[in-house]
């Protein structure tokens, strides 16, 4: 085992070790293991939120995308600093509707503002289909920084059984609090290792930041702007819409909300939150700096053109302690997907079928499904061959479906009824899947439209379908229920007028 | 909804709307192509716009004290 490997293990120890300490002295029902007791202040919502978005996804996946795409790589700066945006409005009634009824999960949510239990399982198996992609994401991750560290030894596939091992313990032994708490150490080594790289690599191949870009301008024209067709400033503007619509509908987002102490935390975040997105700036500058340093890398090999141009530029124990930051931002998201998908499935999906559970034996049930996620992501990850960002796409163009449906309810009647709720997010998910498995896009679909059309993300069609789909049938259920009331009364014994 | 609400909208008019103005290379500001600048200038005005927005919102009064 070189130096590189055994920093990074040191840290997987030290992680576990602070989430067993975050748990002892707190009884762990299923409020504390999965909201933390509601007691948060601005710091840890801040790091929770923060951890949560800085993922492998923001460390391979944003350099890799940089390296492979250049200037589309920009959305994400975009998407994460409006989405702050929209908390600010957002996340407060939301907040305040969890407290009041005691919510932990945001199937929860949507069951007790629509009263129908059965929507709250669509919602919850939307959230896990969708969190698996993004499972999946972390798990590649761990497996290109654990391999790329033992410089070859370790085997990619072993490397993501031994990422998947360790996810699954630290989040069996912690629960939230231990994700905080990492998440504290992440953040503070991300940051300094990724202003560190985009910094040191620019000016140590090209003198700087400028000549950098200068070069990679020379050798490709037009990679530093976003291109006229495909990739477009079209697709730009609504790829971008779409994953802020979709951000805060990702379960585990959703839920770390329920963990804030009151809802001006919210709103005092978003003012440091986008500065924060900057950075992403400097991952992007790796990414730049790696074209002419590490080329060739084809496909989904360029999210590993951090890595490769870390080897190449540096001794095994700096790479030692990028590959420990770069286990950090998958462990803290990675624990965070799998705790949520499992309370879900169990809270949501389990109980609604056998009522007769107590909320002890739920938290079992929890437990017991976190290693199935986990086994169930460890196939598609050693299966497939996206990057990391088109994971991270497919999973955004899911959850992206729930935020009609949510939209609509925060007034005090929603707009829409239940079946209408159910069917457009039913409606939007087929169609994301139909568009996912045939590969089609508005250019396939509609050969013959101007590029700015055909380049819009496809998740636009489905949200589309999707609420139309919700106030049509709103509309033809309405005459089921005249005035509310007396639907219940009446509902059986039909009434012609 | 108030003025203050519509400042909201201001970031998304800048980042997503003005892109396709500034989609070029020359001039580099401060290393950067751009229109990476752009966006990168209006991730700080976001920050900013959002300051102000707290600061003219009753509703983050309130709650300091209450809690």
């Amino acid at each position: 085992m070189n130096i590189a490997l055994l920093i990074i293990f040191a840290f997987l120890l030290l992680s576990f070790y602070s989430g067993i300490r975050a748990r002892q002295g707190k009884d762990m029902n299923m409020e504390q293991w999965t909201v933390g007791g509601r007691g948060f202040g601005s710091i840890f919502i801040f790091l929770l939120v923060a951890g949560e978005i800085y993922t492998t996804f923001t460390f391979l996946g944003g350099s890799g995308w940089a390296y492979s795409k250049g200037a589309p790589s920009y959305y994400v700066l975009s998407y994460i600093s409006l989405a702050y945006v929209i908390s600010y409005w957002l996340l407060p009634p939301i907040w305040r509707y969890a407290k009041e009824h005691k919510l932990v999960s945001q199937s929860d949510f949507f069951v007790s503002k629509y009263n129908s239990p059965m929507l709250g399982i669509l919602v919850a198996a939307v959230g896990v289909i969708a969190i698996i992609p993004y499972l999946v994401l972390q798990f590649k991750g761990l497996g290109i920084i654990v391999s790329e560290a033992s410089y070859g030894t370790i085997s990619p596939a072993a490397a993501v059984w031994l990422g998947v091992i360790a996810v699954t313990i630290y989040v069996m032994l912690s629960g939230i609090h231990g994700s905080a708490w990492t998440a504290a150490i992440k953040d503070i080594m991300i940051f300094f290792v990724v202003v560190f790289l985009g910094i040191y690599l620019p000016y140590h191949y090209y003198g700087g930041i400028q000549p950098m870009f200068a070069a990679v301008h020379a050798a490709n024209p037009g990679f530093l702007t976003f291109p006229t067709e495909g990739l477009s400033t079209s697709w730009y503007i609504s790829t971008v819409l779409i994953t802020v619509f979709g951000f805060y509908m990702w379960p585990h987002t959703f839920g770390s909300v329920f963990s804030a102490k009151n809802e001006n935390v919210f709103r005092k975040n978003t003012i440091m939150l986008p500065l924060y997105t900057l950075m992403l700036l400097f991952v992007f500058f790796v990414g730049f700096t790696a074209i002419l340093q590490v080329p060739g890398l084809k496909g989904a090999d360029g999210d590993l053109s951090l890595l490769r141009l870390s080897l190449k530029t540096f001794d095994p124990w700096i790479v030692g302690i990028i590959g420990a930051a770069g286990l950090l931002t998958a462990l803290v998201p990675g624990s965070m997907l799998l705790m949520t998908g499992a309370t879900l499935l169990a809270k949501n999906v389990y109980k609604v079928m056998a009522p007769a559970t107590s909320d002890v034996q739920i938290a079992k049930v929890a437990k017991l499904l976190v290693p199935v996620l986990s086994l169930i992501s460890l196939y598609f990850t050693l299966s497939g061959g996206d990057t990391l960002v088109t994971l991270l796409l497919m999973g955004y163009s899911l959850v992206t479906q729930l935020f009609p449906a949510l939209l609509f309810s925060l007034g005090k009647q929603p707009l829409v009824n239940k079946y209408g709720a159910f069917a457009g997010i039913a409606a939007g998910v087929l169609t994301v899947a139909y568009t996912t498995v045939s590969q089609a896009t508005l250019a396939t679909l509609f050969p013959h439209w101007p590029s700015v059309i055909q380049d819009l993300n496809i998740g636009v069609v489905a949200l589309l379908v999707n609420i139309v789909v919700m106030f049509g049938v709103t509309i033809t259920t309405k005459p089921l229920f005249v005035n509310g009331q007396q639907a219940a009364n009446t509902e059986g014994t039909p009434t012609f007028k | 909804m108030k003025a203050r609400d519509w400042l909201g909208v201001v970031p998304f008019i800048g980042m997503l709307g003005g892109v396709p103005f500034v989609n070029r290379v020359e001039p580099y500001v401060l290393g950067m192509p751009f229109v990476l600048f752009w966006i990168v200038l209006w991730v700080v005005l976001t920050s900013v716009i959002m300051a102000v927005i707290h600061q003219l919102d009753p509703a983050t009064k309130e709650e300091e004290s209450s809690s």
